[in-house]
């Protein structure tokens, strides 16, 4: 279906400085509260059947820039629009249309079913409301749900409690098809997986991409993960992008000392640790960030110019897609 | 902490403030003529008028507000009709004699009570616990004007060990030891309920808190179980009992119109039950106010010294 | 497998309740009296109303008074039971209209959230400030005394205690995922707050009535007492009591048998509404809340204890058939069936394998910390140094955790105790094993600290958990398990709840400290990439047993086992990004349903009829490597069928 389609150049989602502050704003008697920037000034396309991957660690922002990209909450600051439409207002006026669009897969499969309905009731959900699916046209398209994730069809009649997580994650998984979306954000969709489970899910979303014809963000904290899914690779750090750029070139070549240290830190079988003792890990005070690059307190390479100034995110080296916000970027084969 | 406790005192005021609201509401919902009512079978016209003239009835009802919470802040409650004298003097007067008798029972229930929800968390299912259960299950069931009640015929009337009533003997009392003496039923019959209660929440926060993982972690240093159960566990459950005292202590104070109309206690609950009875309105209105402003100041008590436990409440 | 789903479901909740023997009393109470109160006018009893002073405080069992007459010369039976139909009509009345509003008010502001919430929150909060039957001693003295008004009194002032328990529970669950997934299939806010959220909540709102309904009975009949509820004629049980206070010294009964008629209604509501509350509320459920003891309780048939060999005297810990069971309802499941563990002087021995498959059980069986009930040790040997752990008083247990046997455990935030600092709980740490005054243990913690890399050691003893960041918690506990210089640290996938960055930086300062100060370490994890970064050997676990076991190097290139290699090989390798992953086909089996033979069977590749049936026993493969198969897969052989 895909190699088919028109070769489209338009994204089918922008983000334009994107920002979303919580917190913030006056207390009763004027003095300011104090906000955090969960997101900042993030420029970003989704291209129309690609996976787009997003790592970071917790609370970088990714799950926040998930939401927002569901229409599940909106920008402080900035737009998104999905296919040149702005999306905050598209969800305000009927959020439905929008949600027949882009779906969503939560990170912890049990939680994200209503533990009192059944999986029909389920799945049943979209069909009545998004779709207004009459009673015989939602049987059939259950089942041709239930037969996409690879679930017997009796597991209609059960309980959220019954499924183990792997089981649990395909019927969100069918919940996010029902509408046959074109955009689908996985927010850390096999983090709360068994490793041997993990790779069926996996499995299972690369089939369903190339059978549905669908656009994925993909969102882990799992490097390994994320290189074996995705076209492209957003890396997030303290809520802004550190570097943005094709999976291979950005695991083969980081242009970010912080990218260049999760690819160090990452446990692979046969490999050493290899990160130096005095790397302390800590993040920045997030209620008083500092001025230039957030990862300078522990960058080998940070010098006055990185403690002061931040950062644009620009082409480093010979791809233009290659985008890092590093003043030093690390030269191939350097150790952070 | 100084900061946490300031702090705590400003955001009483809109509490404080809330709470004289809802009295004033209260009071407007009198029906008919609110003077005559206030004033019931004491009403003299010109009574009748000078009240209506304080409570500026002609005004709008935000500006009666204002002018009423004036009055309050200059401690001017009015004037009681049936007993002829100012609300304040009669509400301070009974006041101490209410806090005297709901004192000693929170003492008593907070005592009782954590101590019996401790020993029976420690031995669940032994006998100590079922008879800590029982007793529980007994207190929460029983109306507490009942207790009382059989208290007065078991221990007054069969046995002549205590006074039935009163605080003090009309002839030859007023020392320490005779106030004890009649204490002693009216306070454990207001405790009753309150160390039921306390000590079944502390009995479940134990069982909560010692499956916990760092109570595993205290076991895997080697600590000896007495340590790890009255030092480790004993203080996270106490944490999370604190506010349920504060709580009890909302129903000791309202308990007490019960238990001193039964004792005949000369405090604020007996009080407003005649005041109420007589419609003697402003007495009602005076006496609510302070019972609910004293209970605000122990909550605040209760707050404080559970962020003295636990440092991540305080900010 | 259907037939065997219904045997597993639980009994109904009905039944469930009249196991509870207490609740069933309770229950049965409640429905005699409620139908006394109900048939009693059908009943050949006196009026109640009818005076007769020339009978007045007839004693109990009086002729034609079964329970004697009051200072009217009333009958008290028949009192008694037209008041009992107050009394209950009353507090059901006002237990519904507070529920129905509190709920309501709960639902909205839980549900809303922000500045709707605040509002609503900030009125219940100040009629909250009002000691409880206060406010409705205010309001009887404003409408006047009254039944109808002491249960609108009554009603309001529970009003508040319904909304903030709905909203708790309903903030909860406004935050759920189910709740966002709802709204992305299309559901309206109202539908999702009155669909996907009031279902859910539905069980606390019973849970709240039924443990409330004894309350307001109490406090309605509390006004009648005083004289401000119930007007004569009209009389519930509160003003019948009142009554009789006035003839308590001549007459006690008229007094005393109102009293016992509100004891007894109460009581069994009370019974009843617990009951209700265990049934409904999941923790409750299965003996939850069952405090753990000190020790894992061990029950083992002498029998199963294995003679000691001379590897284990070699070995520092030695683990041999370990069998540890967990007692669910009436079934016992055995979460370890015989594993067998040896770890050597200095040695890292990593234990693999998914979630489920009994890592944590087998370590904390080693120091007794498997909680009882419902774990116990039913089998097997436990060797430190030759001495039998199993058999060793409890006394010595104590002395060998934290001292020479320590542990770090998986989540830092919840394994520190929240309301200590870290400085308290090193120094306790410390003078549990070795007689230091305090201020000598402060300066050793201090040591400590600077020894896991802490900066500002001495100001980081005084800071509580939840100060630091999980990476200089996990640090904490580190320095905590080296307190004593322990030979063998225990440490349950240490790792797990860290990111990535933190998670190497810990692995670095563990790897350093083990050569250092010559500890040998148990290891557990899931993540092989992490095995290979520290572990010497590696054993893989598979539902409760040992499959497979190695120098790491020599399992990672050539598994024996068709599971370790599967488990291998499922796992995206960074810098290998290929799209399509080696799974493994179906589930791990639940241990309480083992099929027989091999474990591993149903989703073995090399699967044959004889690994279906009999003990398949942990087999030499080559010099220090053992599987647990019948067809071991040879060097570089992939996992695919058994020629
Ligand atoms: N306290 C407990 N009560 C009942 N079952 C338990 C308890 N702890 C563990 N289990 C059971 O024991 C089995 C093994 O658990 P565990 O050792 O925690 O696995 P792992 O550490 O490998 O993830 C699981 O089936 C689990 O359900
Ligand atoms: S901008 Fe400077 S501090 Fe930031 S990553 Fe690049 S070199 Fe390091
Ligand atoms: S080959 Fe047989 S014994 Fe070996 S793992 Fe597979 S099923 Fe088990
Ligand atoms: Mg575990």
């Amino acid at each position: 279906m895909p190699d088919t389609a028109m070769p489209d150049t338009s994204p089918l989602v922008e983000m334009q400085q994107v920002e979303r502050r919580f917190g913030g704003g006056k207390s009763l008697f004027g003095k300011p509260r104090p906000a955090v920037h969960a997101v900042q000034s993030v420029s970003l396309e989704v291209q129309p059947g690609e996976t787009l991957g997003i790592v970071g660690e917790s609370g970088c922002g990714k799950s926040t820039l998930a939401r927002m990209l569901a229409g599940l909450d909106s920008p402080t600051d900035g737009a998104i629009h999905f296919q040149g439409e702005d999306l905050a207002e598209a969800v305000r006026r009927d959020f439905k249309a929008m949600a027949r669009q882009i779906q969503y897969v939560f990170q912890d499969p049990i939680s994200s079913l209503n533990p009192r309905k059944t999986i029909r009731t389920i799945l049943e959900t979209p069909l009545i409301h998004l779709l207004g699916l009459k009673r015989a046209e939602r049987e059939a398209r259950l089942a041709e749900l239930m037969d996409a994730v690879n679930l017997r069809p009796e597991f209609l009649q059960r309980y959220p409690h019954e499924f183990s997580g792997g089981q649990a994650q395909r019927i969100g998984i069918a919940r996010a098809l029902a509408a046959s979306p074109k955009l689908i954000v996985l927010d850390e969709p096999v983090s709360a997986l068994d490793v041997s489970v993990q790779a069926q899910v996996l499995n299972l979303l690369d089939d369903l991409k190339q059978r549905f014809g669908l656009t994925y963000v993909f969102i882990s904290h799992d490097l390994a993960v994320v290189e074996s899914v995705s076209d492209r690779v957003a890396v997030m750090y303290f809520g802004r992008l550190a570097e943005v750029g094709p999976a291979k070139r950005i695991f083969a070549q980081p242009a970010h000392h912080y990218t260049r240290l999760l690819l160090d830190s990452a446990p692979v079988p046969g490999k050493p640790v290899l990160v130096p003792e005095s790397e302390s890990g800590e993040l920045p005070d997030p209620f008083n960030p500092p001025p230039g690059c957030a990862f300078a307190a522990r960058c080998p390479a940070a010098d006055e110019r990185c403690r002061s100034e931040r950062p644009p995110l620009e082409a480093k080296g010979a791809e233009p897609e290659h985008l890092a916000a590093c003043f030093h970027p690390p030269r191939v084969g350097e150790r952070a | 902490m100084g900061g946490y406790i300031l702090k705590r005192l400003i955001a009483l005021v809109p509490v404080l403030l809330g709470l004289t609201l809802i009295v004033f509401l209260i009071m407007a919902m009198i029906p008919g003529d609110p003077a005559t009512a206030i004033l019931g079978s004491y009403a003299t016209p010109e009574n009748v008028e000078r009240l209506n003239r304080q409570l500026g009835l002609d005004r709008s009802l935000p500006e009666q507000y204002l002018v009423w919470l004036g009055n309050l802040l200059q401690g001017e409650f009015g004037r009681s009709y049936s007993l002829n004298r100012p609300v304040i003097d009669e509400v301070l007067e009974r006041f101490s004699a209410t806090l005297i008798l709901a004192g000693t029972a929170l003492l008593l229930c907070s005592v009782f009570g954590l101590l019996a929800g401790i020993v029976s968390a420690v031995r669940q299912f032994g006998w100590t616990d079922r008879i800590v259960t029982f007793f529980v299950l007994i207190g929460i069931s029983t109306p507490s004007f009942f207790l009382g009640l059989l208290l007065i015929l078991v221990f007054a009337v069969n046995l002549k060990l205590l006074p039935a009533s009163g605080m003090y003997a009309i002839y030859g009392g007023g020392d320490l030891p005779d106030l004890l003496r009649h204490l002693l039923l009216p306070a454990v019959t207001l405790a009753a309920v309150a160390t039921g209660v306390i000590s079944r929440l502390t009995r479940t926060a134990m069982l909560e808190v010692l499956r916990q993982d760092f109570i595993r972690t205290a076991r895997a240093k080697g600590l000896s179980e007495r340590r790890v159960v009255y030092r480790h566990a004993a203080k996270s459950a106490l944490v999370a009992v604190i506010p349920v005292i504060g709580i009890q202590a909302g129903f000791v104070l309202g308990g007490a119109v019960y238990i001193e109309t039964v004792f005949q206690w000369p405090g604020i609950g007996a009080m407003l039950v005649k005041a109420i009875s007589t419609r003697d309105l402003l007495l009602v209105q005076g006496g609510v106010l302070v019972v609910a402003a004293s209970y605000v100041l122990f909550n605040l008590a209760a707050d404080v010294v559970q962020s003295t436990l636990d440092p991540r409440l305080r900010r | 497998m259907t037939g065997q789903r219904k045997d597993n479901r639980r009994p109904s909740a009905f039944a469930l309740l009249l196991n509870n023997r207490m609740a069933a009393g309770g229950f049965f109470i409640l429905v005699a009296l409620l139908l006394l109160a109900l048939i009693a006018p059908l009943l050949p009893l006196h009026d109640p109303n009818a005076t007769d002073p020339s009978n007045r405080l007839l004693r109990p069992l009086t002729e034609g008074h079964l329970l004697g007459t009051d200072a009217l010369g009333r009958d008290i039976l028949s009192r008694i039971l037209s008041g009992l139909r107050v009394s209950i009509a009353v507090g059901l009345s006002a237990t519904i209209i507070a529920a129905f509003f509190g709920s309501l008010i709960g639902l909205l502001a839980g549900f809303a959230g922000g500045r709707v919430d605040n509002l609503m929150m900030r009125g219940i909060d100040m009629l909250m400030a009002f000691p409880y039957i206060l406010l409705a001693l205010a309001i009887v003295a404003v409408l006047g005394p009254g039944l109808i008004n002491a249960l609108y009194a009554i009603a309001l002032v529970n009003i508040p205690f319904f909304a903030r328990n709905i909203r708790g529970v309903t903030l909860g669950l406004a935050r759920r995922e189910f709740v966002d997934a709802a709204r992305l299939a299309g559901k309206s806010p109202a539908r999702v707050l009155f669909t996907e959220i009031l279902p859910n909540v539905l069980p606390v709102i019973v849970i709240t009535m039924s443990t409330t309904v004894g309350w307001m009975i109490l406090e309605t009949a509390g006004l009648s007492f005083l004289g401000l509820g119930a007007q004569p004629p009209q009389a519930d049980l509160g003003s019948m009591l009142g009554d009789g206070r006035g003839v308590l010294f001549n007459a006690p009964h008229v007094a005393i048998i109102p009293g016992l008629a509100i004891f007894l209604l109460v009581m069994s509501i009370n019974l009843f509404g617990d009951g209700v509350r265990d049934v409904l509320d999941p923790r409750l459920k299965s003996g939850a809340l069952t405090r753990p003891v000190a020790r894992t309780a061990i029950e083992r048939d002498p029998a199963s204890v294995p003679a000691e060999d001379a590897e284990d005297r070699k070995a520092v810990l030695s683990v041999r058939g370990l069998r540890t069971a967990f007692r669910m309802g009436r079934r016992q499941v055995e979460a370890v069936g015989g594993v067998d563990l040896r770890l050597g002087q200095t040695e890292c021995l990593g234990l693999v394998g998914e979630s489920g498959s009994g890592k944590s059980v087998t370590a904390m069986s080693i120091m007794g910390l498997v909680p009882t009930p419902p774990g116990r040790i039913v089998g097997g040997a436990i060797l430190l140094k030759g001495e039998d752990l199993l058999a060793a008083s409890d006394e010595r247990i104590r002395g060998l955790r934290g001292g020479p046997v320590s542990h770090v455990f998986q989540d830092p935030l919840s394994s520190l105790h929240p309301l200590f600092t870290v400085g308290d709980q090193l120094i306790e740490a410390i003078r549990a094993h070795q007689p230091l005054s305090r201020a000598k243990a402060q300066a050793r913690a201090r040591e400590l600290l600077e020894l896991v890399r802490i900066p500002n050691a001495g100001r980081r003893l005084s800071a509580y958990p939840h100060e630091l960041s999980g990476g200089m918690r996990q640090r904490v506990c580190i320095a905590m398990a080296l307190a004593n210089d322990a030979e063998v640290i225990i440490a349950d996938e240490p790792t797990t709840a860290l990111d990535v960055t933190v998670q190497a930086q810990i692995l670095t300062l563990m790897n350093k400290l083990r050569h250092d100060k010559q500890t040998s370490i148990l290891f557990i994890t899931h993540d092989f990439g992490v095995v290979s970064a520290l572990c010497d050997r590696v054993a893989v676990m598979y539902a409760g047993r040992i499959v497979e076991t190695g120098r790491t190097e020599e399992v990672l290139d050539a598994p024996a086992h068709p599971y370790t290699r599967k488990l291998i090989d499922c796992v995206p390798v960074l810098g290998q990004g290929e799209r399509r992953l080696d799974a493994i086909e179906g589930l791990p089996p639940s241990v309480d349903n083992l099929p027989p033979g091999c474990a591993f069977a149903p989703r073995c590749p090399r699967a044959q009829e004889s690994c279906r049936r009999g003990e398949i026993t942990l087999q030499e493969v080559a010099p220090g490597r053992a599987a647990r198969c019948l067809f071991p897969l040879e060097a570089g052989e992939e996992a695919a069928a058994h020629a």
